[in-house]
């Protein structure tokens, strides 16, 4: 199902949560709405799931107007940050919820539920309460409670946000496999940018209650279209008052044409990546250098040394100074 | 040693002030062994006490649960115009004296009562009945359920009911499905309080009932006519036998709350 979001605001009392915010979702994808915490994403799901309603705007399904249907009308699944789970029910009756209301006979419930609770890896405890469930299982309950009905449209409020570093990474690759058995239009929202890079077809960039950019993680990380993408999608560091990628800067112990000199002020191993900062002799302005661990073995470098600092490659940078150009020369 | 002062001290002065009075209630009946308790409270007169006192409560309770859910959701769910007085009105039963409650139901439902004038007119006496007694008695126990409720809707929040709303249930479906399962321990707890109250209420129901004895007494105002009559094992029988009705509620209610608070703490965090 393709979602279009036309020019929809949103403020709650004096806090502009979205501004005039459109929106093309491509139906079968995995979409990830991206930016920091405030800024407007969560609001935007809730408002194409109908659980808020925009003050302007309006909300396609599939080419439908639905900014006036309710909520329960819009065959939609959604997944709470913190799961939703319900209490007094056990992981079995979570998941047959949709189905009971929906009038389902009662032996397709018993089908589809067994088949969904295989599916998250939860045979095993369908007599269980949420209570006695870890975080990441509660999760994959929600999750199989919201594809029980089948919903057009799958929506996720910062899944994993509220699970440790190692059961996100696990159910992140679980969300992109599930995705592509499902094929579902899939839309998360998160704050984490490796996140939204690692399993999203189409990032969606919010911030402060506007669309940044939006395009494939690719697109996103090489063409940011502002400084903002640029400095949320990657690190970022400043070389002759420039941005650019720690990885983009080519550090040698010889001058080359275009390179500054720079003094090495610190080197710090992170397993098979080191992070280098070295202190420019013009301008003093710290700048880190992303290299591997070979490299700087070859260069055999140490704190104090002189080093030679070059913006990489021929630029992403410079390739869309160019481009820019020759659309002026063409206008 | 202050520690031991301080310990001791509380319970003696629980022991002096609660449990040595009621223990001499329970003393005092069974002076002259059991047989003499089982007369008094077989007499007819404590029979109908008796019964009177069910039917007020088995009228009242159902009426302010029904109430406390439902203005215990609105409170917490809706947005309401002047909520605040809504919400000082409800704790207005326990800041008054149950004596002004009887005394505002006696105002209203006598014959020259803005309501009685109406319901004499059309033959249904209310004052000086049960009716009376029942209305006073909905008042003086209408916080408990309420005041049980809206926290604990506070508590759980909105997320389970729209999940549910998701998931295709109606916000009446939602209701009975997930929200009233969830608070379903707050309702319980309430409910005990009330039917406390409203067996135990003496003031306001003293006020509005004809006080005839084997007719229009509750257990309370039975107990009272009894004293007043110098009949102690009447007067005590009846009273022990309210005393053992709260003990067994109280019992009841520290079952529950044990219970509640096992599943806050495992239900609310997850």
């Amino acid at each position: 199902m393709s979602i279009q979001v036309r020019d929809v605001s949103k403020s709650f009392g004096n806090f502009h949560a979205l501004v005039d915010v459109s929106v093309d979702i491509a139906p079968g994808h995995l979409t990830a709405v991206l930016g920091p915490s405030g800024g407007g994403k969560s609001t935007l799901l809730r408002i194409i799931a109908g659980l808020e309603t925009a003050d302007r705007g309006a909300v396609l399904i599939e080419g439908a107007d639905v900014t006036h249907v309710p909520t329960r009308d819009r065959g939609i699944g959604f997944v709470f940050q913190h799961y939703a789970a319900f209490t007094h029910m056990t992981v079995w009756e979570n998941v047959a919820f949709g189905l009971k209301i929906a009038k389902t006979p009662r032996p397709r419930i018993k089908k589809r539920v067994s088949e969904l609770l295989e599916l998250v890896h939860l045979d095993g405890l369908a007599s269980r309460y949420p209570s006695e469930l870890s975080g990441g299982q509660r999760q994959r309950m929600a999750l199989a409670r919201a594809l029980a009905v089948e919903p057009s449209l799958l929506l996720l409020d910062e899944p994993f946000g509220a699970l440790d570093v190692k059961v996100r990474q696990e159910l992140r690759e679980w969300l992109r496999r599930l995705h592509d058995e499902v094929h579902t239009t899939t839309v998360f929202v998160t704050h984490d940018q490796e996140e939204a890079m690692e399993i999203a077809d189409q990032i969606i960039v919010i911030n402060q209650g506007r669309v940044e950019q939006s395009g494939s993680p690719n697109e996103l990380y090489d063409r940011p279209a502002n400084d903002f993408v640029m400095g949320f999608l990657g690190p970022v560091t400043t070389l002759a008052g420039r941005p650019v990628r720690p990885h983009d800067i080519h550090l040698a112990t010889a001058v080359s044409p275009g390179s500054i000199p720079a003094t090495l002020d610190r080197v710090v191993s992170l397993g098979f990546e080191t992070r280098v900062v070295a202190i420019p002799h013009a301008d003093a302005e710290p700048v880190t250098v992303q290299l591997t661990r070979n490299q700087i073995d070859e260069l055999a470098l140490e704190v104090g040394d002189t080093v030679y600092l070059r913006g990489q490659d021929g630029d992403r940078q410079q390739d869309r100074v160019v481009t820019e150009m020759h659309q002026d020369r063409a206008s | 040693m202050s520690k031991f002062v301080l310990r001791y001290g509380v319970l003696g002065y629980l022991a002096l002030l609660l449990v040595l009075p009621v223990g001499m209630v329970g003393y005092r009946t069974f002076e002259h062994g059991a047989g003499p308790v089982w007369d008094a409270l077989s007499s007819h007169d404590a029979v109908s006490a008796l019964k009177l006192s069910l039917l007020v409560t088995l009228i009242a309770v159902p009426i302010n649960i029904v109430f406390g859910v439902f203005t215990g959701w609105l409170l917490a769910r809706r947005e309401m115009p002047l909520r605040w007085l809504v919400d000082a009105l409800i704790n207005l039963p326990f800041a008054m004296s149950p004596v002004v409650v009887g005394l505002a139901v006696f105002v209203l439902y006598s014959r020259t009562g803005w309501i009685g004038t109406y319901l004499f007119a059309h033959g249904i006496p209310v004052l000086f009945t049960w009716k009376a007694m029942t209305i006073a008695t909905v008042f003086v126990s209408l916080p408990f359920v309420v005041r049980e409720v809206v926290p604990v809707l506070e508590e759980i929040g909105t997320e389970q009911e729209q999940a549910a709303a998701v998931l295709g249930a109606s916000q009446l479906q939602a209701f009975f499905r997930v929200t009233l399962p969830a608070i379903r321990w707050a309702v319980v707890y309430g409910t005990i309080l009330t039917v406390a109250r409203s067996l135990g209420e003496y003031g306001a129901v003293n006020i509005v009932s004809s006080n005839i004895v084997g007719q229009s007494l509750t257990l309370p105002l039975y107990v009272n006519n009894r004293v007043g009559q110098l009949d102690t094992t009447a007067a005590y029988s009846a009273g022990l036998l309210l005393a053992v009705i709260s003990l067994l509620i109280l019992v009841g209610m520290t079952a529950f709350s044990s219970r509640r608070i096992r599943q806050t703490q495992t239900g609310v965090s997850g």
